[in-house]
């Protein structure tokens, strides 16, 4: 069972480390000043809580691993964060479009995951919650303005949706032996998460104006490790000093 | 604790590191002097600062072993902020939490926010993130300043 909730453990945190980094890309590049810090500190509350993730994960695993040993020592097969999060931010419709659908799916599996029979695992959520909350708040305004906007935003946000919405599927698909971990009550259910989930981006998409196509291939194959091209870019980069470096300190 | 009281915010040097209330717990396990301290954002890079300050202030007191603990549950939030250091942050022109039970800040709806500095409550909204993890960002309608302002939790 440790097994399981330790790659458990890798999934959630490995999707909040990469989508930190790629977000992170956004520092001194946001379109004004008070959006590029609304980014950096969405990226903070990523990184704070993946670090504590991978430190219980380490610990779980009873390894000596360390946090940093597991954020920069683990190649591409060995990550298993959702796929949407290594997608590339695109325009600034894109990164808040993917933000949103991220940030709602969150804050429901969190919420569920602060009531885990795991007493480290619920803490961590609980905390996390509160920040998600903010998170979510920001990105789903967001959407909406772009979709209510001008053309070139709704445009924008239209163009963003085909792009992002194909990732969607697999934040849903679940490790090996997940539905163990459901059963003794340390994680909620994919599927209830997912019906909820869909309901609220149903909304956010009618008011926005974006329509919900029907059967649209979902890529998947995160929860086996596998992933898209973007995914050895972004560690290559991440992990560059660490591996150079490998007795560095901060 | 009273030692520890002299340690200040490294972000916001008008409020101690007790008055914001990280420290939870300061007990002897052994020889070691264990202080248990809470994040108050999970990624806050002041925590590593605050961790520091406090072995450093332990360690010129005497204290040869210390050991930090990190917990998380109970969740810290701004409602263990007291009254006095509430205040220390509205002199420093940082608009102090208005409670987490107001839950308009989780509905999204603006709120009003006491302006620090002319007291005025005609303020809006500019950014829900601001300098530092813990702040928002406001506007006063009436002096037209721009100040922070400390987020419930």
């Amino acid at each position: 069972m440790n097994e399981i909730l330790f790659k458990y453990l890798l999934r959630i945190s490995d999707s909040g480390l990469i989508l930190a980094q790629r977000i992170s890309a956004w520092t001194g590049h946001g379109p004004f000043l008070e959006e590029d810090l609304a980014l950096t500190n969405i990226a903070l509350d990523l990184f704070g809580r993946s670090r504590s993730l991978l430190d219980y994960a380490g610990k779980l695993e009873g390894k000596g691993r360390s946090e940093d040993d597991l954020a920069f020592f683990r190649n591409e097969r060995h990550f298993y964060n959702h796929l949407i999060c290594e997608q590339p931010n695109g325009d600034y419709a894109q990164t808040m479009l993917r933000q949103a659908f991220v940030d709602a799916y969150e804050l429901l599996l969190y919420t569920e995951l602060s009531k885990s029979k795991d007493t480290t695992l619920a803490a961590i959520a609980a905390k996390s919650v509160k920040e998600i909350t903010y998170h979510k708040r920001h990105s789903f305004s967001w959407v909406k303005r772009f979709g209510n906007g001008t053309e070139e935003s709704f445009t924008r946000l239209q163009n963003a949706f085909h792009e992002i919405w194909p990732y969607t599927g697999d934040m849903f698909e679940p490790i090996e032996g997940e539905a163990e971990l459901v059963k003794n009550g340390f994680v909620p259910d994919l599927q209830k998460i997912k019906a909820d989930w869909e309901k609220e981006i149903k909304n956010l998409l009618q008011e926005s104006n974006i329509t919900l196509p029907e059967n649209v291939y979902m890529h998947s194959g995160s929860a086996k490790a596998l992933h898209s091209e973007h995914l050895g870019f972004i560690l290559a980069e991440m992990q560059s000093l660490p591996r150079a470096y490998p007795d560095a300190k901060w | 604790m009273g030692w520890l009281h002299e340690i200040p915010d490294p972000e916001i040097p008008v409020i101690s590191i007790v008055e914001l209330g990280v420290i939870r717990d300061l007990h002897f396990n052994d020889t070691t002097l264990e202080v248990t301290i809470t994040p108050t954002y999970s990624g806050c890079p002041a925590m590593k600062q605050m961790e520091d300050d406090v072995i450093k202030k332990l360690h010129e007191k005497g204290f040869d072993k210390v050991k930090i603990n990190t917990v998380y549950d109970p969740a810290w939030t701004t409602d263990w902020l007291n009254e006095a250091a509430r205040l220390k942050l509205q002199n420093y022109g940082i608009a102090p939490p208005e409670g987490t039970k107001d839950k308009s800040a989780l509905l999204g709806e603006p709120k009003s926010v006491t302006c620090p500095r002319c007291k005025s409550k005609q303020s809006e909204m500019v950014s829900q993130f601001g300098s530092t993890a813990c702040k928002a960002l406001y506007k006063c309608k009436d002096c037209l300043e721009v100040f922070d302002y400390f987020k419930c939790i």
